[in-house]
């Protein structure tokens, strides 16, 4: 199977360049502004949209996604409302790859089969559930290769070469290396240490590699581009959009800008970087 | 439910952690080495006579095991029933049944050269047990616990401190035991290279539902042990209260395949079954959090709800995967209590038998009340005091006073 993901990262690989992959939370501060909001996303230069489901115990996030989730939850979204809000963006945008990422629980609710036939049907590509294991993978991994959906994997710097060819056994798409032991928005990871780890897990895999947690700004995103086929920016982005928002936290008219505007600096930076050593 | 039953009840989980369909592993990738190597490492352990030898000795002269078996002459007396004895782990150093596995998670700690302890606690005790043990082995301790219980568990922050701990109180979520748990898991998460995550119940992912089970079956080993010395035969019902169910756990666990042993849960009802509650059983359904797969407290959309009990120790909306198994199988009976119940335990067994219960046994205090007059005077109850109520005594003595609800 060819998902839209394996046909970026090919045409990626004609330009020569990395991937910019972004992350927000489906229905941050709302469900309406966030379709805005991840249209925007495309429409400034993301390559790659990961979509965060919200869910009340996202233990592997830091403050700023944990209150995002929160705040989306508050204004009543669901996994039904995040997939409505793929099928919304699906309208104009047939070529951006979507990726859902967050917690096993509400999919496990929702229905293991009936989720991936209706996340397929809605134009959801890959998926990246953070508390799923290759040691989980008959729960989702398993029946959504089988469904015609990727499913990315993570890669941390805990994860040593015994046990990477575990780790991405089943995976597909793209490799997310997790570039720090810790949650997402924490200390940044150092390049250097980041090219290192990439050319070890290039040792095991054909798949890109994109590497996240800790990329902040243009500089940090063109940086980690040089060493890897993809940058991955998200608490940043939603610290952006968090700063918009009225007292209330509800959307003001700077909102879908402010992401916008930090969308596309940090897309240039990442156009900037020099080609990645193959 | 058409489950068929097993051979034995006590052989769980399979090599993947599954009690049935609970269990697992569900765990963010970066941690998924570390529970690999505590699961190697405590099977080492569990095979070294020297282990089990050490924490023996520091089971009797630290921790003062075994604790009593005590028969309650008054509270059987006042019920008319069933005969009612006390496994008096609120006598334990610290006050309550979590030093003994706290001891034993220590010591694995200490073997695999972990110098950094974290924990999580909702009333305290596993915090006080925590921080009291890294305290005699110079370890770093951390302890999370919601802001709303650091407010009604004073005593014990305030005792945590005493020892040496760093007591976080954690502002996320409903700042209970819940969102204390996932705190933990970021810390662990971010401090993988030398901290030991000591969790204080028998859930979390494998292998921590069964080590910690394992560390706590000392309590139904001992009253196996010292029924058969008072009465020469086996207890006919064991009770116990539930929040993640590790006193009860390790309780059960030696009588499992014991048919004609009765069992009790019990679940905290809060403010009842239909309002704000804990009862994980008997009003949620499986899903995952925290690692595994087990009955969960939450909406359509499988966001977790918010729990509530008196208890702090019991305020979690969650059960042990060991359980969901155990109730889905029908061996154990699993009830609630609700807080006015256990609040009417806990002045009952004070004013009888001079022994002030936590507020979380106290919801086993609540269902012996309507269990043992149905019963006949030669049926042997024992209910599993997993801990002292001097740390409810002032929240207690508000409720009594009309100050708080």
């Amino acid at each position: 199977m060819t998902t839209r993901i394996d046909t970026r990262f090919a045409a990626l690989k004609k330009e020569g360049r990395a991937a910019f992959v972004t992350y927000v939370m489906a229905g941050d501060p709302d469900p309406a502004t966030s379709l805005e909001i991840v249209k925007a996303l495309s429409k400034s230069g993301a390559d790659i949209i990961e979509l965060g489901i919200p869910f009340t115990d996202p233990m592997a996030d830091g403050p700023s996604i944990q209150a995002a989730g929160l705040r989306a939850l508050k204004n009543g979204m669901t996994l039904r409302k995040t997939l409505e809000l793929v099928r919304g963006f699906r309208k104009d945008d047939n070529g951006t790859p979507l990726v859902l990422m967050g917690y096993y629980n509400p999919i496990y609710i929702y229905g293991v089969d009936k989720f991936l036939a209706d996340a397929k049907t809605a134009g959801v590509d890959g998926l990246i559930i953070v508390d799923l294991p290759p040691e989980e993978d008959d729960e989702l991994c398993i029946p959504a290769l089988k469904a015609g959906l990727n499913f990315i994997r993570l890669a941390t710097p805990t994860t040593d070469d015994k046990r990477l060819p575990a780790v991405l056994a089943n995976t597909s798409g793209f490799v997310y290396y997790v570039s720090i032991a810790g949650i997402t928005g924490a200390a940044a990871a150092d390049a250097n240490a980041v090219g290192e780890a990439v050319a070890r897990i290039k040792r095991h895999t054909k798949l890109p590699i994109c590497v996240g947690f800790g990329i902040r700004t243009p500089e940090a995103a063109r940086a980690i581009a040089e060493k890897a086929d993809g940058s991955v920016v998200g608490t940043a982005l939603v610290d952006a959009l968090k700063n918009s928002l009225d007292a209330e936290g509800r959307a003001t008219a700077k909102t879908v800008n402010a992401v916008a505007e930090l969308t596309a600096a940090l897309a240039q930076g990442v156009r900037a970087a020099k080609q990645a050593a193959e | 439910m058409n489950i068929a039953k097993p051979n034995s009840y006590r052989s769980g989980p399979d090599e993947r952690g599954h009690f049935g369909i609970f269990g697992g592993r569900f765990v963010a990738e970066t941690l998924m080495p570390l529970i690999l190597d505590l699961e190697k490492a405590y099977t080492a352990a569990k095979a070294d006579p020297a282990f089990q030898a050490e924490m023996n000795g520091y089971l009797k002269n630290y921790v003062g095991r075994p604790s009593p078996l005590y028969f309650a002459e008054r509270l059987t007396e006042h019920l008319g029933g069933a005969k009612i004895y006390l496994k008096r782990e609120e006598l334990n150093h610290t006050g309550s049944h979590k030093v003994n596995n706290v001891l034993g998670q220590i010591m694995l700690a200490r073997r695999m050269g972990k110098k950094r302890i974290i924990a999580e606690t909702g009333a305290g005790q596993h915090g006080v047990a925590t921080a009291t043990l890294c305290a005699r082995f110079g370890l770093e301790c951390v302890v999370y616990m919601g802001a709303v219980d650091v407010e009604r568990q004073q005593p014990n922050v305030i005792r945590m401190e005493m020892l040496g701990a760093t007591v976080v109180p954690v502002q996320s979520g409903t700042r209970t035991l819940k969102d204390a748990m996932n705190e933990a898991l970021r810390d662990w998460v971010t401090n993988v290279h030398n901290t030991f995550y000591c969790i204080g119940t028998v859930a979390g992912p494998h292998p921590y539902p069964t080590l910690v089970r394992d560390f706590q079956s000392i309590i139904g080993n001992e009253t196996r042990t010292q029924m058969q010395e008072v009465e020469g035969r086996l207890p006919d019902s064991l009770v116990a209260c539930i929040g993640g169910g590790s006193n009860a756990m390790g309780l059960f666990h030696p009588f499992l395949d014991d048919s004609t042993v009765e069992i009790f849960g019990v679940e905290a009802a809060g403010h009842g079954l239909t309002q704000l509650h804990a009862a994980s059983i008997a009003g949620g359904r499986p899903g995952v959090l925290h690692g595994n797969r087990t009955y969960l407290l939450m909406d359509a959309d499988g966001q977790i709800q918010d729990a509530h009990s008196i208890s702090a120790g019991l305020d979690y909306p969650g059960i042990g995967p060991e359980h969901s198994w155990l109730h889905e199988i029908g061996r154990v009976n699993y009830l609630s209590a609700t807080d006015d119940e256990a609040l009417a335990a806990f002045q009952l067994l004070s004013k009888l038998e001079g022994i002030i219960p936590a507020l979380e046994p106290a919801h086993a205090i609540a269902k012996v009340m309507e269990l043992a007059p149905k019963r006949p005077k030669d049926h042997l109850m024992v209910v599993n005091l997993s801990g002292r109520g001097d740390k409810d005594v002032p929240q207690v003595g508000d409720i009594l006073k009309g100050k708080t609800k």
